[in-house]
């Protein structure tokens, strides 16, 4: 069986082609279905996302024709994408479907999203029937390895974006959110984005504040919150443990004096100020009063650029366990290969022992059980040390590439079955090979 | 061999020692791994020892003066234990397994002559006494620690550059809760052990008792222990004024341990 992966993605082709070729959730199913139809192709997953699109085939001949379901499923000429198709087979279909799962190859590296994606992909194409005894296997290794590469490594345990830093942040600072109250002041994405996640961590109550309170009242019912008059800011923000400010003021809207004013109504009880303005609100002088933290956009995109290298320095251990597993899943797949040559090599073996013992039982007359033990021992001696040498050269055989040749030239010596259902009685199947030796 | 238990006690602290040394800088992968284990096989050790001494000795006052350094290291692991069932956090370990360790290590390397107090009187008081104002030691020794780690973790806050090295440290929240919670509990335990040690002494000595320097030193003691609870509820100060304030209570403790040497009334062994 032949691997066969062709894709696109993030790296190798812009939006305006990944679009053309993406596959809506709603008709994945059939085009799978399809894939796996397609002549020549066995076994069949697709994995469609935003950032990529990875045909992953099995087939039973190497010269399997993937562009010709792009061009017939897609009715665009596979000549148009060239450039931005990548092609593997084999080793490096294993290896580039291994670092999919692992979000190795994501565009943010670790993000996890992926892997779900992966698995959703998965179901589908076992739903439809397009995977099974081939890929089946592969795939589920490559989740196992996913979650090893997330286990042993830190690849995806940093935040790399603004908002989850700020979240992280106020972890370190607060321990648990819950209960924690969270003070908006002036409108934006950015604002928005992190009182979302705020809230997810469980944060409790928000106050919105807006020049225009109008806004401040729409914004405090997106949140479920409390919409707080502009002109009261400095007697209300105290009742927040978390501000998150982004207003156009022109200059600093907090001032040291404030904070002090702050920790005094408050009993000392930390605050975080995320400043999100440019220019800033929140003077940097609060940062040095106890119990005050202020961190600025310049801060947390620091922390940000940090977290991304971290990333990569751990993706580089996480490219080594992928190598390694992609050594030993081939390695498994190929002494899977040999194990029904020797089944039946040794089955046949045990065949000859059985009826030269037969043979020559009756020349012997009546046996103790001693002798009857002593001839068992010493016919299953010669047999298996006639069988170790090429037994084990054979399991050696399996981790090189060539193990095929030597699997035939066994069959062909000891003309054994092409292929042996291990399952299936073995007398029966030998009975006729048992007097070709002598 | 209470002593040779003692001394595997000391060998298994030491590994706890190590860990605390490196945390603070960088962390160390195995050493946090094993710490908590060491640390356990350690307590273990120790019980052993100090409940063979009370076996030996037949009496339970005797052994708890005698060794009275294991003993607070004892009560101090059993303080931490309790916080790390709460939060399931080593890291007051930084400040605690040292303690841990120098208190095992001094109580292992000298075994002095029990004098033996002149007679049996109330030693249910004393042996009240000495359990609450252990207790009571060992709740301000991890307070103390808590206080250190609160310094640190705000420093990384502050400084924003170092944020990986947070990582390796609870929440600012969690180590307030922590130390307050210790304090708290430590108080009760403290003031209830001076009262038993003031009734035994006002029995044995009369009312000169209260001039002995040990006396004097642990009244210091819980008065700064007092200070430190009344700042926390009425101002709410932690951080760096808060730290301030343990590490004074820690070294007027670690005086008033160190008083035996001079104290009249505490003198149960050779010096």
């Amino acid at each position: 069986m032949n691997l066969h992966l062709m894709g696109i993605n993030h790296n190798s082709a812009p939006v305006e082609i990944r679009e053309r070729l993406a596959i809506p959730e709603a008709r994945l199913p059939e085009a799978c279905q399809r894939l796996a139809h397609h002549p020549g192709i066995q076994e069949a997953l697709i994995i469609s996302t935003c950032n990529r699109v990875e045909l992953l085939a099995a087939t039973p001949s190497p010269t399997a024709d993937l562009r010709g379901f792009v061009r017939d499923y897609f009715h665009v000429n596979a000549a148009e994408f060239e450039p931005h198709l990548y092609e593997f087979r084999e080793r490096a279909a294993i290896r580039h479907l291994f670092r999919v799962a692992c979000s190795l190859d994501s565009m943010v590296v670790g993000e996890p999203q992926i892997l779900g994606q992966v698995k959703e992909a998965y179901a589908v194409a076992r739903g439809v029937g397009a995977v099974q005894g081939n890929l089946d296997p592969l795939i589920s290794r490559a989740f196992a390895v996913a979650k090893k590469v997330r286990t042993e490594t830190a690849v995806g345990s940093s935040s790399v974006s603004i908002a989850s830093v700020a979240v992280e942040l106020a972890k370190k600072i607060f321990g648990s959110l819950r209960g924690k109250n969270v003070y908006l002041i002036g409108a934006g994405k950015m604002t928005e984005l992190a009182a979302r996640h705020l809230i997810a961590h469980g944060a409790g109550t928000i106050f919105v504040a807006n020049r225009t309170y109008d806004r401040a009242v729409q914004i405090a019912q997106k949140f479920n919150g409390q919409a707080m008059r502009f002109e009261e800011l400095y007697d209300t923000v105290d009742r927040a443990d978390i501000v998150i400010s982004s207003t156009g003021a022109p200059h600093t809207i907090f001032r040291r004096e404030h904070g002090e004013k702050f920790l005094a109504k408050r009993k000392n009880r930390p605050m975080f100020f995320i400043d999100i303005a440019v220019p800033r609100d929140v003077d940097p002088e609060l940062n040095k009063l106890d119990g005050i933290f202020v961190y600025d956009i310049d801060d947390l995109q620091q922390a940000v650029a940090a977290h991304v290298a971290d990333r990569r320095k751990e993706a580089e251990h996480a490219e080594q366990i992928v190598e390694s597993e992609v050594d030993r899943y081939l390695q498994r797949l190929q002494t899977l290969d040999v194990v029904p040559v020797i089944v039946s090599l040794q089955d046949q073996f045990e065949t000859i022992r059985q009826a030269e013992i037969d043979r020559v039982r009756g020349r012997l007359g009546k046996l103790s059980s001693d002798q009857e033990q002593a001839l068992e021992a010493l016919t299953n001696g010669i047999v298996n040390k006639i069988l170790h040498m090429p037994i084990s050269t054979l399991k050696t055989a399996a981790r090189d590439p060539q193990s095929t040749t030597m699997v035939e030239i066994v069959r062909k010596m000891f003309k054994l079955r092409e292929e042996p259902d291990i399952n299936e009685p073995r007398a029966t199947e030998t009975d006729k090979s048992a007097g070709e030796p002598r | 061999m209470p002593a040779l238990w003692l001394r595997v006690a000391v060998l298994f602290y030491a590994v706890g020692l190590m860990y605390a040394l490196v945390a603070v800088s960088r962390g160390h992968e195995l050493l946090r791994k094993i710490a908590l284990p060491a640390m356990s096989l350690g307590m273990v050790f120790q019980f052993v020892s100090l409940a063979e001494e009370g076996l030996l000795s037949n009496q339970l006052l005797t052994a708890s003066i005698h060794n009275s350094e294991s003993l607070l290291a004892f009560v101090v692991m059993v303080v931490f234990m309790l916080v790390y069932a709460f939060y399931r956090t080593v890291s007051p370990g930084i400040v605690a397994f040292p303690i841990v360790f120098l208190l095992t290590f001094v109580s292992a390397l000298g075994q002095q002559p029990f004098l033996g107090t002149s007679d049996g009187l109330r030693t249910g008081w004393l042996i009240a006494h000495i359990g609450l104002i252990f207790t009571g030691y060992a709740a301000l020794f991890i307070s103390f620690g808590a206080s250190l780690l609160y310094l640190l973790q705000e420093r990384a806050l502050k400084s924003k550059n170092q944020i990986r090295l947070l990582t390796n440290l609870p929440s600012l929240g969690t180590i307030d809760e922590i130390g307050y919670r210790s304090l708290l509990l430590g108080f009760p335990f403290m003031t209830l052990g001076l009262i038993a040690g003031s009734v035994v002494a006002q029995a044995k000595f009369g009312p000169s008792y209260f001039v002995d320097s040990k006396v004097l030193l642990s009244l210091l003691m819980w008065a700064v222990y007092l200070i430190m609870l009344y700042t926390r509820w009425s101002a709410g100060w932690r951080g760096r004024r808060a730290a301030y304030l343990a590490t004074a209570a820690f070294i007027v403790a670690i005086f008033a341990w160190a008083a035996n040497f001079f104290s009249g009334m505490h003198r149960f062994v050779q010096s």
